[in-house]
């Protein structure tokens, strides 16, 4: 028997919850850092270095956002399907349809210069709620489990996008290369200076979480898909239409992840490529920022920015300081595993354990 | 008959392999009543762990001992935070898988499409090898954790529904509130079953790195943990059911990659994650007509007094 037990808490402190989660970024970065000594680097050292060529440096930061900018699009988006219990793990393959159907319309519609971009969005933000529907029907029509449908739509997405740059959709002017011609000017986003950051998308992005953190504040939209989440037995009891207001959050949520593979497309590569070039990973990577934000959106902007950053390290990592930059990917399996580590400290209060009554009797 | 059906059975036999021993250990995993996601994760650690260590030892045998501790040391940590400490089973699980693909890629990178030297070999099962058309094509050239994977379902079947140590992990997953009040240390169960899944996938993992594809690939696992989960759930929790499962999968998969010359080969590819989601809804629909369901309690962490 432990000197000590795990007693219930009430509802924790906002205060107690920055704590906790800061706490659980903090032992992601100290055993990061052990890493970084294992392949030889001083830890201080490496992270002055990675601070300096991101954060403190001009392009740098400009870098460290415009790796944010996906992360907040799909994460934001994310902390509306967990607030209402839907585990959409399928972001990434709504980002890669997303960016399809951007670049469909910036390829072949041939629209006029001013209505290029917003069709592209539009198109990009439908794609993207569609391909979350399928997952969504399923659930609330079947109950099949939404977790294991939307992660194999993440591969039909992937085998997509590889199928169209290597066939129908290959560029025809170049070669061996498997990916689509080069956007028109007018299908390219405006970026900062001569950085990569396409700031309409961080716009859309801030305005997207406002929004939502609206939707879940303010209307019955938001009551009832929170209710969802946090009481399944009550909202059935409440007569929530559990089927509309599904298929409603999986709209907003699995749209804003198509809106991410716009920003990408239109901000970044300026066509289609390759699903592991076009994508790094951000709709996994969306998940940690919708459960370190303890699933409130505004917050994940907060926390896109803090694994944009572990993104954009990986960089600086490989140039500067020659670690290889796969670090990156177990820094951020270790802010999740630390976030779900981290949980019980915010449900739970340690208690020291009485002393056993009759002492004498135990053996 | 035609030796072409022969051969999709042989294929399929391979193919079905990783997904049994993935798919029989997370039966046993939920059976205990603990959901883990981490499938993905714990067979990537146990795909990168068996290359790594037979590539130095030389030795693929070594090689899958380190792959089923990698799987089994993967799947305590998940232990600890979805039973001993309670935590949200599925972040704990997803967090498993992010964590798991990510250092294996670090571990993996010096090791990228390098072939494995000294490989798993296929063997020729005596007797049955020599029967004829089939011997020579179904039982000639297979590995020996193909049919290790039919034997492992066999004793789990055994295991499950008829001795008292079945009848124990069943228990603790139906009603663990029954099982505490007769004395049964639930959460000790309940994290055995769970090392014991992950020691499972480390298996099926080390499969795909010594024997199948042995060589390592930065996520060669390829959504495979994911489509043992569904196999679980399409197999209704029986080990049994988990081969005539795995074997369709694969059987599935096999034609599918046969008309190889009639389709782009990204949307044959494409196929078993089709294939998974239709799996699920055929599930759901004969589950709605009341075949039985998962086990009760599964999903829930276990607390004493705490509903």
């Amino acid at each position: 028997m432990l000197p000590f037990r795990l007693e219930k808490r009430g509802v924790p402190s906002a205060g107690l919850i920055w704590g906790v989660s800061l706490a659980a970024v903090a032992v992601a970065m100290l055993l990061t850092g052990v890493l970084f000594a294992f392949f030889g680097v001083p830890p201080i050292e490496a992270f002055r270095t990675i601070v300096e060529r991101t954060i403190l440096d001009a392009r740098g930061l400009s870098e460290v956002v415009r790796r944010a900018i996906p992360l907040m699009l799909a994460g934001v988006g994310l902390t509306l399907a967990f607030r209402a219990n839907f585990w959409n793990i399928g972001a990434e393959g709504q980002l890669l349809i997303g960016a399809t159907a951007a670049s469909g319309i910036a390829l072949f519609s041939g629209l006029p210069a001013g209505a290029m971009l917003p069709t592209m969005l539009l198109a990009a933000f439908l794609a993207g709620a569609a391909w979350g529907l399928l997952p969504a029907l399923l659930k609330t029509r079947l109950g099949v489990n939404e977790i294991i449908t939307t992660l194999m739509m993440n591969y039909v997405a992937i085998y997509i996008v590889r199928w169209l740059i290597n066939g129908p959709w290959k560029g025809p002017s170049l070669g061996g290369f498997s990916y689509t011609e080069r956007f028109a000017p007018e299908a390219v986003l405006p970026t900062i200076g001569t950085t990569r950051l396409h700031w309409p998308t961080l716009l859309l992005a801030i305005a997207l979480a406002l929004f939502v953190a609206w939707l879940l504040a303010r209307t019955r939209f938001g009551f009832e898909a929170r209710m969802m989440g946090e009481s399944p037995e009550a909202a059935r009891y409440a007569g929530v239409n559990f089927f509309k207001t599904t298929l409603t959050l999986i709209l907003v949520s699995a749209g804003a992840a198509g809106l991410a593979g716009f920003g990408e497309v239109a901000g970044i590569h300026q066509r289609l490529v390759d699903p592991g070039s076009l994508s790094l990973g951000y709709g996994y990577t969306a998940i940690i920022v919708a459960l370190l934000a303890r699933k409130n959106p505004v917050a994940a902007l907060v926390t896109a920015l803090l694994l944009g950053w572990v993104a954009a390290s990986g960089d600086v990592m490989k140039i500067s300081l020659g670690l290889p930059s796969q670090i990156t990917g177990v820094t951020s399996g270790l802010v999740l595993l630390s976030i779900i580590g981290s949980e019980p400290f915010l449900r739970y209060r340690l208690v020291r354990r009485e002393p056993a009554r009759t002492p004498s009797e135990a053996i | 008959m035609d030796d072409q059906v022969w051969i999709t059975l042989a294929r399929a036999l391979a193919f079905s392999t990783p997904l049994l021993w993935a798919a029989l250990g997370e039966i046993i995993v939920e059976r205990s009543g603990v959901v883990n996601l981490g499938v993905e994760g714990m067979m990537i650690l146990g795909a990168i762990a068996g290359f790594a260590v037979a590539q130095t030892t030389g030795d693929p045998w070594v090689g899958l001992l380190a792959a089923m501790a990698a799987g089994g040391a993967a799947a305590l940590l998940h232990a600890v935070f979805a039973v001993l400490l309670r935590s949200d089973p599925y972040v704990s699980g997803l967090a498993l898988t992010i964590f798991g693909l990510g250092l294996s890629g670090l571990i993996g990178r010096a090791w990228v499409g390098r072939p494995l030297q000294n490989a798993m070999e296929p063997i020729s099962l005596p007797g049955l090898a020599s029967l004829p058309v089939v011997g020579e094509i179904v039982f000639g050239r297979q590995h020996i954790l193909t049919w290790g994977g039919l034997l492992a379902a066999l004793i789990l079947w055994v295991l499950l529904h008829h001795t008292r140590l079945g009848l124990i992990v069943r228990t603790v997953g139906e009603n663990p509130a029954a099982a505490d009040a007769a004395g049964l240390p639930v959460l000790r169960i309940r994290i055995l079953t769970v090392v014991f899944g992950g020691v499972m996938a480390g298996v099926a993992g080390g499969f795909l790195s010594l024997a199948y594809r042995p060589s390592w690939g930065q996520g060669m696992t390829n959504g495979l943990g994911w489509i043992a989960l569904a196999l679980a759930i399409f197999a209704l929790w029986d080990p049994l059911r988990a081969v005539f499962a795995a074997l369709l999968f694969g059987a599935f998969f096999t034609l599918a990659y046969s008309l190889q010359s009639q389709f782009p080969p990204q949307l044959l590819t494409m196929m078993p994650y089709l294939f998974t989601i239709l799996a699920l809804t055929f599930t759901a629909v004969r589950k709605g007509r009341g075949a039985f369901g998962a086990p009760e309690a599964l999903g829930r962490p276990y607390a004493r007094g705490e509903r």
